[in-house]
């Protein structure tokens, strides 16, 4: 199998090795789960239950009229005690939803095998999809279900399922391939069947062959399944294109492989045009290894998604896992099922080291976006004062779309915005490679996030003025 | 700061903290790779070309060098407080400066002049434009030019390699008169009898450094072993040092093929004055060149071009310093107009 791979990006120090031995681990449920009612971008979402409601986990407490939304569910039985704003790890305070576990752990409705999810015509698929909650596990959340509904005119051809887990430290989707082969190559062959796609790829980075391994084997086990719908889009010879194949393709080990223009451009060399231009406009959809298992869970099984695998990893930790954990879990909990810290934490992350969001208190609790909770030691946490840019050009070589980052960055710091927009701020992916390439340490992500910040606040206020 | 801090105090057991954790923007982790570290590197890289230089000049190349690297760090040192700026002497970038001023210089010049030189690329070519990274031009040759014209006669008083290890004290005082009155091989070229009189200068001593000129220009293979390290760790990239050979041989060989008899083949120009030193140590450097691949291939080019130009028009016999000077002034220019085409606009 040839590696494939894309231009710039860089090779920070993997460090998997920490959790990615260990076996998905469950533990109890909590006797309190804190559900923020906003769990992705787009509109938070309006609570459906009342203060000393009895609740049952997989029952639905939070909905919302929004195309743009994921209902979310209660993830233990008990009682809603309280309803108020809560730290969120998304940083803000959130209002949230509280529930004391009545210790049954009560199902509101089992879930139970469904024979023949390929059969099921594709909008009831996705009335699934979105009733059970699915988001894009790989950290920004976004509602599975607008992604699986793009317009008539932008033809999908191609599925792609993103198991390439560039983010140093995580290892959950890693350990999902693994552990759950099968249901995933099953949510995959449920999303090629809902959009009526005859063509899957499966990328993951080259560090993995086990996993690649397994995938393969699952994959000549299960496909092609027959029950695909016909409807393919391939102008294939002789009906070739009319047969739904799955792909596995091995990906070179760089940092952000598993952005999603990245990995489009990877495998299938498509370049996804600037924002507000979407994998879709190139005839793609990509989901992350562990969103095909909570689809093959929430389709198969009818199970809604009440829990996820979280890498709780870092060296601040004193023993790195994978656990399976309730949503609404606190991270303090997570943390103390891992042995507690090592020594003094210095940062604490929810997700990669690379584009995680540093926590200021552990009392916030795992969310749908949460992949991993980091602890960096207290000497891992110092940045180094930034310093002026010496022009060394590492981050132009570093920046997987192709911008001058240092310009960008220097436009921001000095507010010449229109400037930063003329050299396509807004193309930024926030990847992070060029500050961790940049010798004189300058905060270049953070610069150009809150230059972008301003730019959309003041297209917004031009646009309510015109309404 | 752009880092804060927050507190968590509400339990505190296993699992909770009552420290202050950072809070900040990602990423959250850096590469080893520092401003120090690229200085240090680039002197190590300079090292060899320092060395073959002492070897190949004795005592006085050694004075030159010294003065010229503790010139430019205590200048470094006293212009910054008075600019009321942060000491940033340690990070190496004044060394490196000093040195690459004095690898430049002929071996015999005065300390005082050197010492003048170091002030100046320090002072004039770098703390007016505030420090490191604003510099429009290499300081190191801002000085040199600055020598050049303030001391012509002194600039251009070559001495042939007297090795200090192959002749005694004594006779190396006795030769050195003899020494000083020296010509480097584009001086022989340009004022010294023309192509004929270089028909007796093997390419491999060029290539050896056994030649008059500068201290720290003579050595090709030691240049070229030093920039190799940086391309290895990816200091410096191969863009400029290659498309300015390429084309300083190309336009040269241009000139040989249509008058062999009146132009020196394009071989001996690369080998040469400034050129290789030039083009893998002053016109790389990251502060005062192009920031994007293409950027670096047309600059290095120019540089290559106006320094064949101005050694076979002009009225010296060596261009480089001029050349990548004139290439540092259109370096915005350049930058603005090889800005890369994002990821997914090339068609747009």
């Amino acid at each position: 199998m040839k590696i494939k791979t894309f231009l710039g990006g860089i090779h920070p120090p993997g460090h998997k090795d920490l959790s990615a031995a260990k076996k998905i681990q469950d533990v109890p449920p909590p006797q309190r789960v804190y559900i923020p009612v906003v769990q992705h971008i787009g509109a938070p979402g309006e609570p459906q239950v009342k203060m000393g409601q009895k609740v049952k986990k997989g029952e639905m407490i939070v909905d919302s009229q929004s195309f743009v939304f994921a209902p979310i569910h209660a993830t233990i039985s008990g009682t809603v005690v309280d309803i108020r704003k809560f730290p969120h790890p998304g940083g803000r305070e959130v209002t949230t939803i509280v529930i004391e576990s009545d210790g049954k752990d009560e199902w509101f409705e089992e879930p139970h095998e469904c024979k023949d999810a390929l059969k099921l015509p594709p909008e009831k698929i996705k009335k699934i999809i979105r009733d059970a909650g699915i988001v894009g596990l790989g950290g920004a959340a976004f509602p599975t279900h607008v992604k699986l509904s793009p317009p008539k005119d932008k033809p999908i051809d191609a599925i792609i399922l993103n198991g390439a887990e560039c983010e140093p430290y995580l290892t959950s989707d890693y350990r999902l391939m693994l552990e759950k082969t099968e249901g995933i190559v099953k949510g995959l062959q449920i999303l090629m069947h809902t959009l009526g796609v005859k063509r899957g790829y499966i990328g993951i980075e080259a560090n993995k062959p086990d996993a690649i391994e397994a995938m393969r084997r699952a994959v000549e086990k299960n496909a092609p399944h027959p029950a695909l719908s016909p409807q393919g889009r391939g102008e294939g010879v002789m009906g070739y294109e009319k047969v739904p194949q799955i792909e596995m393709v091995s990906l070179k080990v760089r940092y952000p492989q598993g952005a999603e223009k990245q990995l489009i451009k990877t495998i299938l060399n498509r370049e996804v045009p600037p924002p507000p231009g979407l994998p879709l406009d190139v005839g793609v959809v990509v989901q992350n290894a562990g969103t095909a298992y909570a689809i093959y869970e929430a389709v198969s099984l009818e199970k809604p998604l009440i829990e996820r695998v979280v890498t709780v990893s870092g060296r601040g930790i004193k023993e790195p896992k994978n656990l399976r954990l309730r949503l609404g879990t606190l991270f303090s909990e997570a943390i103390r099922h891992c042995g507690g810290f090592q020594g003094k934490p210095g940062k604490i992350l929810m997700g990669g080291p690379m584009m995680g969001l540093a926590q200021y208190t552990t009392q916030v609790p795992v969310i749908k976006g949460t992949s991993g909770i980091l602890v960096l030691s207290a000497e891992e946490s110092v940045q180094g004062e930034p310093s002026h840019c010496i022009n060394c050009g590492m981050c132009v070589r570093a920046c997987p779309m192709r911008l001058v980052p240092s310009l960008l960055g220097t436009y921001c710091e000095r507010g010449i915005l229109d400037e930063a927009e003329r050299a396509h701020v807004q193309d930024c992916i926030e990847c992070g490679s060029c500050v961790y390439v940049c010798p004189a340490k300058r905060q270049l992500v953070h610069l150009i996030k809150h230059g972008k910040g301003v730019i959309l606040a003041k297209k917004r206020r031009e646009q309510s003025k015109l309404n | 700061m752009l880092s804060q801090q927050g507190i968590a105090t509400e339990e505190n057991m296993q699992g909770t903290v009552d420290v202050l954790l950072t809070v900040s923007a990602s990423p959250h982790i850096r590469s080893e790779v520092t401003v120090p570290k690229i200085m240090y590197s680039v002197l190590l890289a300079l090292l060899p070309a320092t060395l073959a230089g002492i070897y190949l000049f004795g005592l006085g190349a050694l004075q030159v060098i010294l003065v010229g690297v503790f010139g430019a760090v205590a200048a470094e040192a006293l212009v910054q407080p008075l600019l009321g700026k942060k000491i940033s002497v340690l990070d190496g970038s004044a060394a490196v400066t000093g040195l690459l001023l004095a690898l430049t210089l002929p071996p015999a010049l005065p300390w005082w002049m050197v010492l003048t030189g170091s002030v100046v690329a320090i002072v004039l070519g770098k703390a007016i434009y505030g420090g490191l990274g604003n510099n429009p031009f290499n300081p190191a040759l801002i000085a040199r030019v600055v020598l050049l014209v303030s001391w012509p006669a002194y600039l251009t008083r070559w001495q042939n390699p007297t090795s200090l290890f192959s002749k005694s004290a004594a006779s190396a005082a006795a030769s050195s008169a003899d020494a000083i009155s020296a010509a480097t091989p584009l001086g022989i070229l340009k004022t010294g009898g023309g192509v004929a009189a270089i028909g007796h200068i093997r390419l491999l001593d060029l290539f050896f450094g056994y030649r008059a000129g500068c201290i720290g220009e003579v050595s090709i293979l030691a240049l070229l072993l030093g920039v190799s390290f940086l391309i290895w760790k990816g200091y410096v990239t191969w863009h400029i040092p290659a498309s300015c050979i390429a084309v300083a041989f190309a336009v040269s060989g241009a000139f040989w093929l249509i008058n062999p008899g009146q132009y020196a083949n394009p071989v001996f120009h690369i080998l040469s004055g400034g050129l290789m030193l030039g083009a893998c140590f002053m016109a790389t450097d990251m502060v005062t060149s192009p920031i994007t691949g293409t950027g670096m291939l047309i600059f290095g080019a120019g540089v290559g071009f106006f320094t064949i130009i101005i050694r076979i028009f002009g009225g010296y016999p060596e261009g480089t310093s001029f050349a990548i000077l004139i290439m540092n002034a259109i370096c915005p220019l350049i930058d603005k107009y090889t800005l890369p085409k994002g990821f997914g606009r090339r068609t747009a």
